[in-house]
This record gives C-alpha cells, structure tokens and sequence, in this order.
C-alpha cells in the first residue's frame, strides 16, 4: 500500500514533466503545425543557465533560466521558423531538427559534451511523512509546480484575450488572421510561453538528477512528443493530457513489467504511438481543423 | 530509328552519369593517401544509405525518420551471421546455439542483412503506410526508437550497449564503390518504373493521383521495403568498415546526418540524393582538417572542435530557408542538352522530363 503510494507519486511528478514539455510542444504546433524539436535544446539552455548562476542565488538561477529559455525560443522563431511560415508540416519538421543539432552542437562546441554537476536546491531532496507514507519533497514540490503552471496557461488561454487569439490560431490559423488576429504577436507569445515551459521543466530536473549535460531536454522531448500526438495534434488539452498519461504509463511500466522487459520501456511506448495513429492518425483529440479537406 | 537511341540515351543519362561520378570519385581516391581512402570509402557507404532514404523519401514526399533503424537492423544480422564462432562467444556467451555457430561469407551476409530490414520493414510499413505527412514521419520515427531500444537491450543477441568487435573487415573502397553504383541503379530502376511514376505522382498531388486510381499505400508500402533493403545494405557496409557494430552508432546523429544530405542535395531527385552525399561528405572532410589546423608563417590556427557539426547543421538550415529544393532542386542531372530538341510545338516533351517533377 504504501509501496503504492510512493510509486504513484513518483508517477504523477513525472506525469507532470511530461504534460509540461507535451503542452510547450502542442502550442507550438497548434499555431503554427511546427514539431519543434528544438524544444529539447529550450530545456538544455535553461538547465545550463541554472549552472551558470546557481551558486549566486537560486532566485537568480530560476530567473536567468526562464530569460535564456524565452529568448532562445524567440531566437529561433525569428531566425528559423517564420521564414518557413506556411511550408508543409514534414519541412517544418525536418527545419527543426537542423535548429536543435545546430544549437546542440554548438553547445557542446562551447561547454563540453560532459555532465556538470548542479546542487540546485537541495532543501527538496530530503523526505517528508505525509499520513504515514514518506515521500520525496521535491515530488510533491514538481507537482504543485506542475499543477500550478497548467492552470497558469489554462487560464491564459481562456481568460484573457491573448489566449482566445491563440486558441483561434489553433483552431483555423487563416481564418483566425483574416478575423484580425496579429499572426507574429500570437506566434512569438506561443513561443515565448513554450520557453517559460521549458525552464519551469529544466529547473525540476536538474533539480532531480542534480546534473547538466547538453542532450538533456533530448530524452524528455522525444517521449514527451509522443504524448503530444497520442493526445491529439494541434489540441492543447490533448497535448497534456497525453504527456501526462505517457509520463505515468512508462513509470508504471517501469514498477509493474518483469525485471526482463524493463528495459525496453520505451519500445513500448513507442510502439504504442504507432498503434494509436494507425488507429486514430490525427490522435485521440485532434484538432477540428486538422482535417484535410479537398 | 536515331531519335529513339537519343530518347533512350536522354532517358538514362542520370543513371549513366551518376554511375560514372561514382567511379571517377572512387578512381581519383585510389590516388589519394590512404586515411583519405577511408574517407572517400565512408562517404560511398552513406551514399547508399541516402539513395537508400531517397526511394521512399524522395518518391513518396512523406520523410521517414526510421531508415537508420533498418541499418542497425541489417547491421546487427550480418554481424551475427558473418563473425567467427571463437570472436562471437566472447562477447555473446549467451548466443543460441543455432546463431552461435553460423559463418557465413560476406556477401551473404550482406545480403541476408539488407533482406530482413526489407522483411522487417514490409511488416511494420503494411499498416503504417496509410499514414500522410506528419502522422507518417513520427510514426517512422516511433520505429527508431523502438529499434534502438530494442536492439539496445536485448544484451543475449546483440550485446546490448556494449560494441561487437571483430567483425570480417572486408569493406574497401571498390565495395563500397560497387554497393553505391549498384542503390544508384536500383534506384533509377525503380523511380523509372510504373509503380514509380505512381508514387512521384502522389508526392505531387495525393488527392488527384488517389483520384486517378492510384493505389497510393500499395506503392509506398513498395518503395518503404524497397528503401528498407537499400538503408539496411548500408548499415551492413558501414559495420564492416569500421569493424565494429554498436547501437548508439545508429541513432539520432547518423539520421540526422543522412537527412541532412539528402536535404541539402534535394529530396526531389537521385541527383539530390547522390551530390547531397557526396558535398556534405566533402564539408566534412574540410571541417575536420579546420579542426585539426594549419599553419600559416608559424602561426597555428584551428576552428573549434566539434565546428563541423554546428557548421553541417546550420548549413542544413540555410539550404531549407533559401533553397527548399536543395542543390539538384528536384531536377536530374542530364546530357548537355545540344541535340536536345529543335522540335515542333507539337513534340512532346523529352523523356526526361518525367523525373523533372517541376510541372505543376
């Protein structure tokens, strides 16, 4: 039972990571049909900002990490993405996977491909009883955080103007711009956002691993992505719902498989995503306007 | 009777000239010092992986990020099959019997490698085949993943994380030169065929050709399996030139490298495909020496390691924004067009223009 308990928790902490990575993705692609594997890079940034600055202060170190994450991502909208505006999904794709080498490579071209060490926060790291089962602190610190910042966006995106400029973009991006709607404000606020996202992620796991190494947004996104298109492409409620069940499911997997077939957690995963879209190829809550019409 | 010679000759000159810049390439190395050799020997090898990514990528319009699976794949069975007995035993002593004891010539291994990632991708292609676009590409990508974690972990077979070692190294450069000629002309073969033609006119307008009764999954499913036997000879190729076979080698950087190339030189054409390998290859070379550096009146200068990769993939970038088409920009490379027709209005238009998918 409490064995249980611990696992779950664990589980939905990780959920949790994954539902926020999933949504900075699918805002991404609700506006602008991107993929953007350069999601990765966003969360390797803000995880090397916090290396950078942690020793001052963490304030500092959580600050500079979201500065880094936002400005990359505007970065690479303006240098990369908007030129490409229109051009087919598979195109955008295969851009953004140029833009994370680029920015990963030169990375590891500056600082070394070897992990460096972070004591960020090490308050969180001890246990605390809560009703009689001990859990991690910063488990349950990642998932009020994670909690905190999906209500934070859903609130965005249905209560302010902004948002409902962003959910129409989602929605039908042409007639959304003919209506009025600013396509580069709401674009670059998509990224802007995707990057807050991303350095609210980066700051939990280096916090968890307590190290930094230039491919550590890579094995986040990738699993994260198939969340984004299990749940449905261009929803993004589908976005962090999938990532969320993805997050659990593998840590299940990982608690409940036999020893043997742990390791190939993943293949299970991903052989999941391939059934799904066989099934469903748009995800289980597409978007309305993904729909191809002749 | 000479305007059919010539029709035939314009029809085949991409075959014919990519062929034969090949073995200029391979001929003008065996001039060159021998790490260079290697060097020209390597580039040949992804030479066939690209062509290889090129018949379905580039026939289809839907890009598949699973091609590099199939290498591992292909690489892994033919080390299995062509490895001594005594050299297996040491880093899989838990081999079945049956596998343990199998020695198999190279050729055959090579073979029986690029024969089960084409089986293999026949299988997982049949249903993932209906997919379009985006869906298509994270499902190939879904592949990849899974070969590599599978093929990652299931430390009895493969030897999980760790590299085999010893394998027979019989890949020079006149195998590697005869493997790319041979994708190339498989290749053409196949893109000069019907079901080609087909699917070209999918990757042009996939409404229209399902409108004209194109069985559009049947002959993507064809060139899938196709492109899975050509990407999995590659991967055979690469293993036995460099001796050792380890699953992070086929991963996400060697994807990346062989979309890259075929990016830059133009997914729309095997003229693409072929000069996409061999610049890229050739930039690479030359970053790799700036790394190394030179010497100019004392001074040492060098770029900072690892420039090449940043440089390759910003390269990479740039061609998407400023040429989407990439350096063949989907054309195919042709004789000098001198007796190229003078003709009447009426003519139709040279045979060559069935590759030159610019007609929209």
């Amino acid at each position: 039972m409490r064995e249980a308990a611990q696992v779950l928790v664990d589980a939905v902490s990780v959920g949790g990571l994954y539902a926020l990575t999933a949504l900075g993705i699918g805002m991404i692609f609700g506006v602008m049909r991107l993929v953007n594997f350069a999601h990765a890079d966003l969360i390797t940034f803000a995880g090397y900002a916090i290396l950078l600055f942690f020793a001052q202060s963490t304030a500092l170190a959580v600050v500079g990490a979201a500065l880094a994450a936002i400005v990359l991502a505007l970065i690479t909208e303006r240098a990369a993405f908007r030129p490409l505006r229109g051009a087919n999904p598979e195109t955008l794709l295969v851009s953004s996977f140029a833009v994370s080498f680029f920015l990963e490579k030169t990375l590891i071209m500056v600082v070394g491909a070897r992990p460096k060490g972070v004591d960020f926060l090490p308050g969180l790291a001890r246990q605390v009883d809560v009703a009689g089962v001990r859990l991690q602190l910063l488990h349950l610190v990642t998932i009020a955080i994670s909690l905190a910042l999906l209500a934070g966006t859903t609130w965005l995106l249905r209560a302010t103007r902004l948002g409902l400029e962003m959910r129409a973009a989602a929605e039908n991006f042409q007639m959304a711009e003919a209506l009025g709607v600013r396509a580069n404000r709401v674009i670059a606020a998509a990224f802007a956002i995707s990057g807050l996202l991303a350095a609210a992620v980066a700051c939990m796991i280096v916090a968890q691993t307590g190290l930094v190494q230039p491919r550590m947004g890579l094995q986040l996104v990738v699993i994260a992505f198939v969340g984004t298109v299990i749940g449905g492409l261009g929803s993004l409620p589908g976005a962090a719902i999938g990532g969320f069940f993805v997050g659990v499911g593998s840590i299940l997997l990982q608690a409940l498989l036999p020893e043997a077939l742990r390791p190939f957690r993943e293949a299970f995963v991903f052989v999941a995503v391939a059934l799904v879209l066989i099934v469903r190829p748009l995800g289980l809550f597409p978007s309305r306007s993904l729909r191809q019409r002749v | 009777m000479i305007g059919a010679v010539r029709e035939c000759a314009a029809r085949l000159a991409p075959l014919v000239l990519l062929v034969a810049l090949v073995i200029v390439v391979a001929c003008a190395a065996t001039f060159a010092p021998i790490i260079l050799q290697r060097r020209v020997t390597q580039a040949l090898i992804m030479l066939v992986g690209v062509v290889g990514l090129y018949v379905f990528a580039g026939n289809s319009g839907v890009f598949s990020f699973g091609n590099v699976g199939f290498m591992a794949i292909a690489a892994y069975v033919s080390a299995l099959l062509t490895m001594a007995p005594g050299q297996k035993s040491v880093f899989l002593p838990d081999l079945p019997k049956l596998l343990a004891e199998q020695h198999w010539p190279a050729p055959a291994g090579a073979l029986a490698g690029g024969v089960s990632a084409a089986a293999i991708g026949a299988l997982v292609g049949f249903p993932l085949m209906r997919l379009s676009g985006i869906s298509a590409s994270i499902a190939t990508f879904s592949i990849l993943v899974v070969v590599y974690v599978g093929l990652g972990n299931w430390t009895s077979i493969t030897g999980g994380q760790n590299s085999l070692m010893g394998l027979p190294n019989y890949v020079g450069l006149w195998t590697a030169t005869i493997w790319a000629a041979v994708s190339i002309a498989i290749a053409f073969a196949y893109q000069e065929s019907r079901g080609g033609l087909l699917l070209r006119a999918s990757r042009e307008d996939e409404v229209a050709a399902k409108a004209a009764g194109v069985d559009i999954v049947r002959h993507r499913w064809i060139a899938f399996t196709l492109s899975a036997f050509l990407s999995g000879v590659s991967g055979v190729l690469l293993a036995h030139f460099l001796g050792t076979v380890r699953v992070e080698t086929y991963y996400l950087d060697l994807t990346f490298l062989i979309i890259a190339m075929l990016v830059i030189g133009g997914a729309g054409s095997l003229t693409g495909a072929v000069v996409g390998a061999l610049v890229i290859s050739l930039l690479t070379e030359v970053l790799r020496e700036a790394e190394v550096g030179f010497s100019i009146a004392g001074t040492h200068l060098a770029a900072p390691t690892g420039l090449g990769d940043s440089a390759l993939a910003l390269l990479m970038l740039i061609i998407i924004l400023y040429r989407p088409k990439g350096i063949a920009g989907g054309r195919e490379i042709g004789f000098p067009s001198r007796s190229a027709p003078v003709a009447g209005r009426n003519d139709v238009p040279p045979p060559n223009s069935f590759s030159n998918h610019e007609l929209e």
